[in-house]
């Protein structure tokens, strides 16, 4: 079983939806960055989503977008980000699913087959890769399924029924339910709404339900674990790096433990749902 | 590369031209991307939408532009006879409003209540707001800051027709990212919102129905000479940005194998230097913007800023068909350098009384280097994309001039 089935599952036995936190590889640097990762299982990230740091990322908010910045002015590359997921497994963890998030382009410019290669051999368990719809998305399947890794497709309230089976025939490890129209840390869906979608998912497919965008507190985490399988956090967890840096941008002595703090509350908000 | 029968035919209905195209955006927006393709389609066989777009052409924008023998140039250079496209005529100054007109009316009949667009010279912002104004649309325009700050009049103009102009400070502040912060707007809004995309780049349908659009260009291109020479043209040559002025002449020629076609990019301060805007010439494959086609970037992918004294052509990619054509070996591409650029500028004022915009400025710069070594009977076509009244503060501060 691969991890990310064998953590929904745990997470199925132990009633409970699961956290998933982003932060961007190598914000504020790859050092901070490193630590940040190693720290988060204890902190109560149930999957990890590691973000591709790219120039252009057009789906992302101004948080992300920020983080992104810092990560490219501190030289965080592909290699290094796999670098970091690789001592990750070597060091801390062997059971809490990394994936990487981002965009194709820094995919189909390693080379679609020695990325997946790349990734897998790190220890990397999945791809969400925000610009390749199921349209195009039969280009990194076969490649992804060889080298063992999930792909993770997203889907959005303009999802209608008859779309939903070409993602799901592209889909594995969960689904990821963009809860709003728009970019990531923007605005949030209401209870209502999340329910009533994830139900409407549910009807059309029996993998996991990741719910994102628009997260920001421990409370609207709980709220979201009341229907979904797992809530997505990034925004707000990556403005947690942003505060641990002074006016100048040099990291502060208790960066690191605040932004694992700060990720505990949302795993307790989290786990104060029961199921 | 597989030997094709026809260079008109692509896309695929998936939007591939070749391995290029495609449709690499967010699920948001993919549902919404599906509904214009169709809307799109049913429209351009609709005779009422096309006799609407006529008259708009005819009537507002001023089409058909006129084909204009170039004869003091032609001297000058002494080889091939040179006839601008006189597209800098139009309503707004630009090819842009080809284009333009035909989305906007399309926005109308799919119901959308706001337009959206980006700009990086401001020429398609302004055509856009030009548009908005005249079908009373609500109109948001992102720009670059950087090129906020040397577009200054047509910032202004835009304001004046009612739209709404957003700097963006985002990445390095220019045409691409203000194609990023359009996009982003549209995810947020696309229930109501149209995007009018200024070139041929972007998701499919937009590679297909802005060369649809510009190809206006082309079709008249091709009826004027047979009128003025009774024969097609030998030599095409645009500037290439995004490359919707280009692929608006090429497209109707590009099945004439007689018929010789060069795209101009902006090489900046030289292809060497690393500092220009010419992703054919100097950039490989990649994904942005929707799209697979030539990108600027580095080895993992980063996009890497583009340069060039032409906002206009400051982008860096290009609209896939292009990458696909050169590919395929059908059009040549080269590239011409800010100071070849500036000093054809100034060509062109002396010598034929016309300011051109610093975009065809490129074009006419390949011009001035091909012309010569062609026969005297070689029937050239430029396209004359744009005019320069927006650049002469820019031109004037590059050459030392305080105005």
């Amino acid at each position: 079983m691969s991890r990310i089935a064998a953590r929904f599952a745990r997470l199925a036995a132990e009633k409970r939806a699961g956290l998933v936190a982003y932060v961007s590889a190598g914000d504020p640097d790859p050092d901070l960055s490193f630590e940040i990762l190693k720290g988060l299982p204890a902190a109560g990230a149930d999957l990890i989503e590691f973000g591709m740091p790219f120039t252009d990322p057009m789906a992302d908010g101004p948080s992300v977008q920020a983080a992104g910045q810092r990560a490219l002015k501190a030289g965080i590359t592909m290699d290094r980000t796999f670098d970091m997921v690789r001592r990750f497994r070597a060091e801390t963890d062997q059971e809490t699913p990394v994936l990487l998030m981002g965009y194709y382009n820094m995919i189909y410019q390693r080379g679609v087959e020695r990325f997946c290669r790349d990734a897998a051999t790190a220890g990397v368990d999945g791809l969400i890769i925000v610009d390749l719809p199921p349209e195009e998305a039969d280009e990194l399947k076969p490649h992804a399924s060889k080298a063992g890794l999930d792909t993770v497709l997203l889907t959005a309230p303009t999802t209608d029924n008859k779309r939903l089976p070409a993602i799901l025939k592209y889909a594995s490890g969960f689904i990821y339910f963009v809860s709003i129209l728009g970019i990531t840390g923007t605005r949030s869906a209401t209870e209502d709404a999340v329910a009533n979608h994830v139900a409407r998912l549910r009807t059309q497919t029996r993998l996991p339900i990741a719910v994102g965008f628009g997260i920001k507190t421990p409370e609207q985490a709980a709220a979201v674990s009341r229907h979904a399988d797992a809530a997505v956090v990034g925004s707000a967890i990556v403005d947690r790096v942003k505060v641990g840096l002074d006016k100048d941008g040099r990291p502060k002595a208790d960066l690191v433990p605040g932004v694992l703090s700060f990720i505990r509350t949302l795993a307790d908000g989290v786990r104060s749902v029961r199921k | 590369m597989k030997v094709v029968n026809t260079y008109r035919g692509g896309p695929d209905e998936r939007g591939h031209f070749g391995i290029f195209g495609g449709r690499y955006v967010a699920e948001t927006l993919m549902p919404l991307i599906l509904e214009l393709e169709r809307a799109y389609d049913t429209a351009r066989k609709d005779q009422s939408f096309r006799d609407e777009l006529d008259r708009l052409l005819a009537h507002y924008a001023g089409r058909p532009s006129p084909l204009y023998h170039a004869e003091r140039l032609t001297q000058h250079l002494g080889g091939a006879k040179i006839y601008f496209k006189r597209d800098e005529l139009n309503h707004t100054g630009s090819h842009k409003i080809n284009n333009v007109l035909g989305q906007v009316l399309l926005a109308k009949r799919m119901g959308k209540t706001r337009v959206i667009a980006e700009t990086g010279a401001g020429q398609h912002g302004v055509a856009t707001a030009t548009a908005c104004a005249l079908f009373n649309l609500p109109c948001v325009v992102f720009m670059g800051a950087v090129d906020v700050a040397r577009q200054a009049p047509n910032v202004f103009r835009m304001k004046l027709l009612g739209a709404e102009v957003r700097p963006v400070t985002s990445g390095s502040a220019t045409l691409k990212d203000a194609m990023n912060e359009a996009l982003r707007d549209w995810v947020a809004t696309v229930e109501t919102t149209f995007y009018c995309i200024g070139t041929v780049a972007g998701p499919h349908p937009y590679p297909a129905m802005v060369r649809d659009f510009q190809s206006v260009i082309g079709n008249e291109t091709r009826a004027q000479m047979m009128e003025a020479e009774g024969r097609l043209p030998d030599t095409l040559v645009a500037c290439i940005g995004g490359g919707s002025n280009a692929m608006g002449l090429f497209h109707p020629f590009l099945d004439h194998p007689g018929v010789r076609i060069v795209g101009v990019e902006a090489a900046g301060k030289g292809i060497d230097t690393g500092e220009h805007a010419a992703s054919l010439t100097g950039g490989r494959p990649g994904v942005l913007h929707g799209n697979r086609t030539y990108l600027l970037q580095d080895a993992d992918g980063q996009i890497t800023e583009a340069h060039s004294i032409s906002a206009g052509l400051d982008y860096p990619g290009i609209g896939p068909e292009h990458a696909w054509l050169k590919e395929a070996g059908r059009v040549e591409y080269v590239a011409a350098t800010d100071d070849e650029a500036l000093e054809a500028f100034q060509l062109l004022c002396k010598l034929e009384g016309i300011i051109p915009a610093l975009e065809p400025a490129h074009a006419l710069a390949h011009v001035m280097k091909l012309a010569p070594t062609l026969p005297t009977d070689n029937l050239l076509v430029m396209n004359l994309c744009g005019r320069g009244d927006k650049d002469v503060f820019a031109v004037a501060e590059r050459l030392g001039v305080k105005l």
